[in-house]
């Protein structure tokens, strides 16, 4: 006899729980238990399980399982994602587009132009020797040990996903410092999308589009990526001083040239903190998207677990390593050039 | 004459229901009291300043006294609770959103205590600030700020950042982009304060030198009697958000109503403030030892006699007697009315 039987009928209900009686599906726990005979499983049930669904479901049908509740959830996305493609499938097609073009072009530029590009916009991002020669260096390895092409596949994600990821978050971010409701709706966004395990933002993109399209794998790294632009520029706005804020309204200033002219400014270092860690974020988030068919030196790293290859999974990760490297010291050198010119040392 | 700003029977409560508490602080509530028993925090109450053109206005009181918030009023970057503020004869309070910035832009500029300058622009481009914000063509606030910056001695520094200024330097900027503004009225808000004592000298020096030449409607807020009195044409003294005297400052300091400024105005180097002007008397006599002009002040007519007491002088100005000055008035000026009254009355114990 199911525990909670005498409950339900000292309350009475006993007809209504039988009143559908139907056999429903076994529970995992139930097979288990028929498997182990009949005694067995008398003597290891516990003498108060917890009421959960699937214990309550035992003593009265009426109450459905546990697995009712994740097949409705399944359920429900799946009646409404048509609808949601239906609106997603074209806000999101420049999406794809941006990242097969940015690919194409990486891709197919020769590395004798495609390098020197690289080497000159770390130079002017960075306008640091040192820097600039290190990504050089880093690059030329790269064709050196035959993993330039990944790496350029990799770098081109990264750049398209940073480019939008800093493109929405700064005006997302400019919106929650101008109002407290907005920042008390959306931080709890911001630390779902922190949170959550990477895989399972992958969960419903899958059903939604299909493996072949980029946009999948950019959208999953555009998600992840994105939080930190949006939290340092509400931060570096709220962050700037009160004083020049009262400087700039005194002196009559509209909200628009207050924006463009003192706070956007004084909350850049804050900004490209921000960004910096965004291009972080979305290279973690590439290797993982290789499974969704993202290309790049993810594909390597997978194909070494899968295969249980294991220098070229070991190659691959360090030539993560690498890039992380040479794109977190152009960015910081680019932060503190600003730092500089504004004569703090 | 019309003042050219004039603040009537202001008050200023903060909190939520700030309005419904007037009635309160008219009715006598004291600060404490409203705090307690309303959770509001009394900041002005019935203000009424007349602020003559071409004027110092010195707003003096110790910290919390309110005096940062009634100089924000006057630009309207606090709301008032109560009141009027008139600019010209315009009532600020009428001013929609787009005549409240031109009223910012083209009648009141504003000098910072911490400066407020813009870190990431140059020296010249802070002075520009107030130019560019009106959409002025490049050439004229260029050349507009040059000429500030050259008259507060910052020629060859445009192009410096503030951070790489010292804090003197980086208040003349805040000087310099309030003159660009070329507005009739300058709030000054402790514009002094963080900078050293022999700084601050030269900082004052430099003001008053602009304004024998300019002429400005100028708000200068202090907490310091010393440098209220070498600057004030019109002292308003604060406490507790009300004004507790206003006037002349050589009035003020020979006539202190109220225990609060004998307090103030005791430690102060009355020798070296007062003037023969503010303490001279009618003339009764026809003989005396000397002149002296009705703008000396005390300290030098004392070494002009040589410590000598008998004397009695002769008051001019413009080469025309205006009163006389015995020696022994001016000893009895330079004790504050606060000991001697004390003195007087522990004497016949
Ligand atoms: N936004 C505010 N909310 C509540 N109370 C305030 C607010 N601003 C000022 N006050 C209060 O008003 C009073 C006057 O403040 P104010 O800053 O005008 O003083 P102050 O004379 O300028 O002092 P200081 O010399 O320290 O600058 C203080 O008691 C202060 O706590
Ligand atoms: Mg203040």
């Amino acid at each position: 006899m199911a525990a909670y039987e005498k409950v339900f009928d000292t309350l009475g209900l006993r007809e209504w729980c039988d009143a559908e009686k139907e056999e429903a599906p076994m529970s995992m726990a139930q097979l288990l238990a028929q498997a182990q005979g009949e005694e067995g499983a008398a003597a290891d049930a516990p003498i108060l399980p917890f009421p959960s669904l699937d214990v309550l479901h035992e003593a009265c049908a009426q109450i459905g399982q546990t697995r009712d509740l994740t097949e409705g959830l399944e359920r429900g996305f799946l009646s409404i994602r048509n609808e949601l493609k239906f609106v997603l499938d074209p806000l999101t097609q420049p999406l794809s587009w941006a990242l097969d073009g940015t690919l194409y072009v990486f891709e197919s530029a020769p590395w004798w132009i495609m390098i020197p590009i690289l080497v000159i916009v770390s130079w002017f991002a960075s306008r640091s020797r040192g820097v600039t020669a290190f990504v050089g260096l880093v690059l030329l390895f790269f064709a050196a040990i035959d993993h330039y092409d990944v790496a350029m596949q990799t770098m081109a994600i990264v750049f398209v996903c940073t480019g939008l990821s800093v493109l929405f978050g700064v005006p997302i971010g400019i919106g929650m410092s101008k109002s407290n409701t907005a920042q008390r709706i959306i931080i709890p966004i911001l630390d779902l999308l922190q949170t959550l395990p990477t895989f399972v933002y992958l969960i419903p993109l899958i059903f939604l589009f299909s493996v072949t399209e980029s946009k999948l794998y950019g959208i999953a790294i555009i998600l992840y990526a994105i939080v930190p632009v949006i939290r340092l520029t509400d931060l570096g706005i709220r962050l700037v001083d009160k004083d020049v804020i009262e400087a700039a309204n005194a002196f009559g200033m509209n909200a628009q040239q207050k924006l463009t002219r003192v706070e956007l400014p004084l909350a850049l270092p804050n900004i490209m903190a921000g960004v910096n860690q965004t291009i972080m974020m979305s290279l973690a988030m590439v290797v993982i998207a290789s499974l969704v068919s993202a290309p790049g030196l993810g594909v390597l790293v997978l194909r070494g677990i899968r295969n249980l290859e294991l220098g070229v999974g070991i190659v691959a990760g360090l030539g993560i390593v690498l890039l992380a490297v040479i794109l977190d010291r152009v960015s910081k050198a680019a932060l503190s050039r600003v730092d500089k010119q504004r004569g703090h040392h | 004459m019309t003042a050219k700003v004039a603040i009537k029977e202001l008050y200023k409560i903060f909190g939520q229901r700030d309005k419904e508490m007037v009635q309160l602080v008219k009715d006598g509530m004291d600060k404490p009291t409203l705090l307690d028993q309303h959770g509001h925090v009394l900041g002005l109450q019935d203000i009424s300043v007349d602020m003559q053109a071409g004027e110092i206005t010195v707003i003096m009181g110790l910290s919390g006294s309110g005096k940062s918030t009634l100089i924000r009023h006057l630009n309207r970057l606090i709301e008032p609770t109560a009141g009027e503020i008139l600019v010209d004869g315009q009532d600020v309070m009428k001013l929609g959103q787009a005549d409240l910035r031109a009223l910012r832009q083209k009648q009141m500029s504003m000098v910072f205590q911490k400066f407020a300058l813009l870190p990431h622009r140059t020296v010249l481009q802070n002075a520009e600030m107030p130019l560019s914000v009106q959409g002025l063509d490049a050439d004229t606030q260029e050349r507009d700020a040059r000429k500030w910056l050259d008259r507060v001695g910052l020629a060859g520094f445009e192009d410096r950042f503030p951070a790489q200024l010292s804090g003197g330097m980086q208040q003349r900027v805040g000087i310099a982009r309030a003159l660009t503004a070329n507005t009739d009225i300058m709030l000054m808000d402790e514009a002094f304060s963080a900078l050293d004592p022999l700084i601050r000298t030269d900082m004052q020096d430099l003001l008053l030198e602009l304004q024998k030449e300019l002429h400005k409607t100028i708000v200068f807020i202090t907490h310091d009697l010393d440098e209220a009195l070498k600057l004030a044409d019109h002292l308003v003294i604060l406490k507790d958000g009300a004004i507790v005297q206003q006037g002349e400052p050589q009035h003020i300091l020979l006539n202190p109503n109220d225990p609060y400024i004998e307090d103030f105005v005791s430690d102060i180097n009355r020798a070296r403030v007062l003037r023969v002007r503010s303490i001279m008397e009618p003339v009764d006599r026809d003989s005396f030892d000397g002149d002296v002009d009705a703008d000396s002040s005390l300290e030098r007519l004392i070494a002009q006699s040589d410590g000598d007491t008998g004397l009695v002088y002769r008051v001019m100005q413009d080469g025309a007697q205006i009163g006389q000055l015995n020696m022994k008035q001016l000893v009895k000026a330079l004790v504050p009315r606060a000991r001697s009254d004390a003195k007087g009355a522990s004497s016949p114990k």
